[in-house]
């Protein structure tokens, strides 16, 4: 699923992503650094301040990897504006995917903890990286089963086009034109303390080509 | 990388193991839920194909399946009438017949699975196999220790009862001990299987120094019908020796857990006082069992290629 692999490289240390396994060399240009990404999601918690009807009711899920470090911080910028905290769930969409037939081996699941029901709540989806739309389509599918939201809205980090579902994003931090080949990678550092910490170490958002890739390539 | 059968816990490398469990503990959330399932494997099917009859293992296989929207068929056979290895063999080709997914194997006879696995085009998961296997059984005990005790590295986990014919027994020695555990068993000499030692166990026909320090004491289920007589004089003396009770709990270690592969005998393997409440955690394995073969057929239903 081309628009997940992001989000799947987002934990791991710096080095190990930026080592490529063939013989090209891989070239990699950061566009958005911690600073940039964290204005970004200030400038997007005040979008969803303005849009949304029903502060109180406002539900952050995110999708991992990437999209829990992103949920974190945007829900310490919600707080801090509004001076409540919406909850927020994790929701991996793995089990709701529609390749995984065609694909050899299965992919990894990744944890998924909701609080508390989504009935009647504004859920905002919260992902990194946004392309085909396939684990978005994944994610409302997925989001139903924990019950009945009244409004479901989208929040990406970055929007690299190639949509191949009708599925619009309601928060974009920054639209982000691909070619084939490349690859767009989130990155955020283990926060000291670890996990429970609820601390978000640092943020990166790079586009990595490697010649030789096709898009699909690129992807798996 | 696992393979496109879980034949036995035998062939599963460490990295295999901690793969499935991981994808079990994933697992365990879809039991929470309200909707308890998930898309994953619909128009796929699943054949339970039980030529022993076992209520515990058809039923958590087939919940499983049905968690992640597969369609479960029970094919419970008896193979007592035609020759076994006709009725074997024309079984398979029927199955193979019906396009399934994976086909999920009980037999008597070690090995079945095995041969089923090389004829059918779908993947096989062993069921428990004669006195051979049971890997599924194994993979939610340990994940219901690592639950437990957050890991199995170190630990040390005494298994008591019939070793030599019990396939419980056989997978979870391979898996405790390829996972770092100490592992001992325990029983009256006529069921400790000779060389047992070579898998790497230490062997006791004293329950108290088997259960010194251990973590983990699982009783294995007597079978009493079949056994009396042959293996131990009687089932009180069984009981009265090797019989898990509080007060031969003791000499373990003060948080050590006591598991069981059910169905328990009552006053027999396991004290009433020790089957209902901590530090039992027989229901706990019940319900890991679930989710643990979520995450078997999981990993290998439906994968494609064929």
């Amino acid at each position: 699923m081309p628009d997940s692999s992001p989000s799947l490289s987002a934990p791991r240390a710096r080095d190990t992503t930026t080592s490529a396994t063939n013989s090209v060399r891989a070239t990699e240009r950061v566009v958005l650094d911690d600073q940039a990404i964290r204005r970004t999601l200030m400038r997007m918690a005040h979008e969803i301040v303005e849009s949304a009807d029903g502060l109180d009711r406002l539900y952050l899920v995110a999708i991992p990897n990437g999209g829990v470090p992103l949920g974190r911080v945007l829900s310490d910028n919600l707080e801090s504006l509004t001076g409540h905290r919406p909850p927020m769930g994790i929701l991996d969409t793995t089990l709701y995917r529609d390749d995984l037939s065609s694909r050899g081996s299965r992919p990894q699941l990744r944890r998924t903890e909701m609080p508390s029901s989504v009935d009647d709540h504004v859920v905002v989806l919260v992902d990194d990286v946004v392309s085909t739309g396939r684990t978005l389509r994944a994610g409302m599918d997925a989001l139903m089963d924990f019950g009945r939201p009244s409004h479901v809205r989208v929040m990406a980090l970055v929007d690299r086009g190639h949509r191949e579902l009708p599925i619009k994003i309601d928060y974009v931090g920054k639209n982000l034109p691909t070619q084939p080949g490349e690859k767009v990678v989130f990155r955020a550092e283990e926060a000291g303390g670890g996990e429970a910490s609820g601390l978000v170490g640092e943020l990166e958002l790079a586009v990595r080509s490697e010649p030789g890739l096709t898009a699909e390539g690129a992807d798996s | 990388m696992i393979g496109r059968d879980i034949l036995g816990i035998e062939d599963l490398s460490r990295e295999d193991i901690d793969t499935i469990l991981e994808t079990a503990e994933r697992m365990q959330e879809i039991g929470t839920r309200e909707v308890k399932k998930v898309p994953t494997l619909r128009g796929r099917t699943l054949i339970n194909l039980f030529f022993e009859p076992s209520t515990r293992t058809q039923t958590s296989f087939e919940i499983a399946g049905k968690r992640l929207a597969a369609d479960v068929v029970n094919f419970s056979v008896s193979s007592s009438s035609v020759s076994k290895r006709e009725t074997l063999l024309d079984t398979a080709k029927t199955l193979d017949a019906m396009d399934p997914d994976v086909v999920v194997v009980r037999h008597k006879v070690a090995g079945v699975p095995h041969r089923l696995a090389e004829v059918l085009e779908a993947p096989v998961i062993n069921a428990g196999d004669g006195a051979h296997e049971h890997p599924s059984q194994a993979l939610l005990d340990m994940l219901t220790v690592r639950e437990q005790k957050g890991q199995i590295e170190g630990l040390t986990v005494t298994i008591i009862g019939d070793i030599a014919h019990s396939r419980v027994a056989r997978s979870n020695i391979y898996g405790f001990t390829k996972l770092g555990a100490e592992v001992r068993v325990a029983g009256p000499p006529t069921m400790l299987p000779a060389h047992v030692e070579s898998l790497g166990v230490k062997s006791f026909t004293n329950l108290r120094e088997a259960i010194e320090g251990a973590d983990v004491v699982m009783a294995l289920r007597i079978q009493m019908e079949r056994l009396e007589g042959a293996c131990f004089p009687s089932v009180r003396e069984y009981a009265s020796t090797f019989g898990l009770d509080r007060a031969k709990l003791r000499f373990a270690k003060e948080d050590a857990i006591v598991m069981h592969p059910g169905p328990v005998n009552r006053g027999v393997e396991l004290a009433h006082e020790l089957a209902d409440h901590r530090p039992s955690v027989i229901l706990d394995q019940v319900r890991n069992g679930v989710a643990l073969r979520m995450a078997l057929l999981y990993l290998v239903a439906g994968r494609g290629g064929h």
